[in-house]
């Protein structure tokens, strides 16, 4: 009787320290994120400032440089990545989602999951390769079609899972009232899966938005405000590599104000994506 | 009055027609596109690397010494540099992705506790590379620095181990998920009968939610891997860009495949350097798509039972 009692006593401390140990180790998954946050908001909101966003980089030494061509830049290289990748990418989803057992959805549902797990340096390659060289120098074209390469299986696996959630019932009602196909597909289908679509890019806008080894041998950087795609341009992730590369301080904590712009506008895209499927969830 | 309605309608059908025909064509051929990307991606990187195949050979895969000016191109210092961050990595990564995932797939699955790490992994996964090595670069750096010192070794700062802590930490929102998934795939009265015996909850996960969910662990070991020898900007940041074998396997600075694409592509002086560039983002494609593969294929079988 008593030795069964020590051992259901060590039983409960063992299963107690377990408990203690996982809670712990958890919590300490936090540190890093908290310190990484930490720096951000400390050392990158004391370099932030109407100048620090208005205005375009300055040599070593003189003050008042900004980032404005990179906050530019930026905006460009994911806008047109989403142009490129968003069209292309729901129909490729909803074709997958639509017919299942074909070889083609098959392979095409094959190739978006190997192409997701894709290191991002090898598509900047590609973007190398495929465009740079082909048109003699690098671009912001160049830029936006190796993030776009990135979005791409994201949203069609997001689309995808989505369109086959949606109860066959409603396809077959259309197409029963004569609706032709591509009207369905349309006009009833993506629009009633759109919470879970517009989930899928704004991930994909957020993940890529952040996404800097592509850009390094694409879009090159440039240290002016451009507008031309068919000339370098900067981007703030790409900033924040150089300036925290460099071995000046100014720049070190300019690099700082960037990280604070650039979390700020990733967070931003995250919670609006939150915000968008609570909003325009349809309960089937 | 000239055109009576069945004419309309006929109009409209073939306007109908062509659409429907039109949206199928693309549909079927936006698909196969992606698909040809993939295969195009893969033949890209065979033809751009042809040239230091024929140049170095087989030499390219396990030679050990890269030289660009004099031509010398032998990925095995890459090669190890990348299997010793990313292995550390997963190794400094396991409890820590293994408890964050016993806890929100078996201790709290609802409630405030869940949300807060939900959150925190979420936030984990959203903070782009660049600003992970940069963080890393600013405090870990110096002090391995200063660990490295009071070693009595040569204070870099960067290398291997720094590498390693950072790739840790950016793999354990994604070695989680993957880990969260499997422990939730438990059958529910496996788990109940264990209790009904009078386990207590450490023996429950003990002896049946890690037995049952080893395969899928080791799956996301996989996945995890995968990422991990692709990460990019972090690396690069830390790892110290050294192009020889590392001396020291923990402190050394050394180079990933990855990290050496990124440091040198923009700068190769020669279009065999760039070839060799672009042998090793052909490694580490073929590397990344295996274990993606692998991984996936357990999980999925998994699922299936």
């Amino acid at each position: 009787m008593k030795e069964q009692k020590r051992t259901l006593n060590a039983r409960i401390i063992s299963d107690f320290i377990f408990n203690g140990l996982v809670l712990l180790i958890s919590a300490a998954c936090a540190v890093p994120l908290i310190l990484i946050l930490y720096f951000i908001v400390s050392k990158g909101l004391s370099s932030i400032s109407w100048t620090f966003l208005t205005n375009i980089p300055k040599p070593v030494g003189e003050t008042g440089g900004g980032i404005l061509n990179a906050i530019i830049g930026s905006l460009i290289l994911v806008v047109m990545a989403s142009v490129i990748a968003i069209p292309i990418a729901v129909i490729i989803g909803v074709y997958i989602a639509e017919n299942r057992n074909t070889r083609v959805a098959k392979l095409a549902r094959f190739s978006a999951e190997i192409l997701q797990g894709v290191p991002s340096i090898v598509i900047g390659i590609i973007g190398y390769i495929w465009v740079v060289r082909t048109f003699g120098g690098f671009s912001a074209i160049s830029g936006s079609i190796a993030l776009a390469i990135m979005m791409l299986p994201v949203i069609v696996r997001t689309t995808e899972e989505t369109v086959s959630l949606i109860p066959g019932s409603i396809k077959e009602a259309a197409l029963a009232l004569g609706v032709p196909y591509y009207k369905t597909m349309l006009s009833i289908i993506i629009p009633s899966g759109f919470s879970g679509i517009m989930t899928g890019i704004i991930i994909s806008v957020a993940r890529v938005a952040g996404e800097t080894a592509p850009l390094l041998l694409t879009s090159f950087g440039n240290p002016f405000i451009s507008t031309d795609p068919t000339k370098p341009i900067a981007s703030l992730p790409q900033l924040i590599f150089n300036y925290a590369m460099s071995p000046y301080q100014s720049w070190k904590d300019q690099a700082w104000g960037a990280a604070f712009v650039l979390l700020t506008w990733i967070l931003l895209i995250s919670l609006l994506s939150k915000f968008l499927t609570r909003r325009w969830k349809i309960q089937f | 009055m000239s055109k009576t309605t069945t004419q309309v309608q006929g109009g409209q059908m073939r306007s109908i027609r062509f659409n429907e025909g039109l949206f199928k064509w693309l549909m079927t051929n936006s698909a196969v596109l992606l698909i040809l990307l993939l295969g195009g991606i893969l033949i890209t990187l065979l033809i751009g690397s042809w040239p230091v195949m024929k140049h170095s050979g087989f030499g390219f895969l396990y030679g050990s010494n890269w030289d660009a000016n004099a031509e010398k191109f032998g990925s095995l210092p890459f090669l190890v540099g990348t299997v010793l961050t990313a292995f550390m990595a997963l190794i400094i990564s396991f409890p820590f992705s293994i408890s964050l995932a016993l806890l929100l797939g078996e201790f709290y699955k609802k409630g405030i506790i869940a949300d807060i790490f939900k959150n925190i992994i979420e936030l984990m996964a959203g903070v782009p590379s660049v600003i992970y090595g940069f963080g890393a670069l600013y405090f870990l750096t110096p002090r391995i620095a200063s660990l490295e010192s009071s070693l009595g070794m040569p204070a870099y700062g960067v290398g291997i181990l720094s590498a390693a802590i950072v790739l840790a930490i950016m793999v354990v929102p994604y070695w989680t998920s993957v880990a969260r998934e499997v422990i939730t795939l438990t059958p529910n009265d496996i788990r109940e009968a264990a209790y009904s015996l009078g386990a207590t909850r450490f023996e429950v996960i003990r002896y049946t939610i890690l037995p049952y969910t080893r395969a899928g662990i080791i799956a996301g070991m996989l996945l995890s891997l995968g990422r991990a020898l692709g990460e990019t900007m972090a690396v690069t940041m830390v790892i110290g860009n050294a192009n020889e074998l590392p001396k020291n396997i923990i402190f050394s600075p050394s180079n990933t495949l990855a990290s050496v694409i990124a440091n040198g592509f923009t700068e190769a002086g020669s279009s065999l350097h760039l070839s060799a560039l672009i042998g090793e983002g052909l490694i580490l494609f073929l590397l990344s798509t295996v274990l993606n593969i692998l991984g996936k294929q357990i999980i999925k079988r998994m699922g299936a039972k």
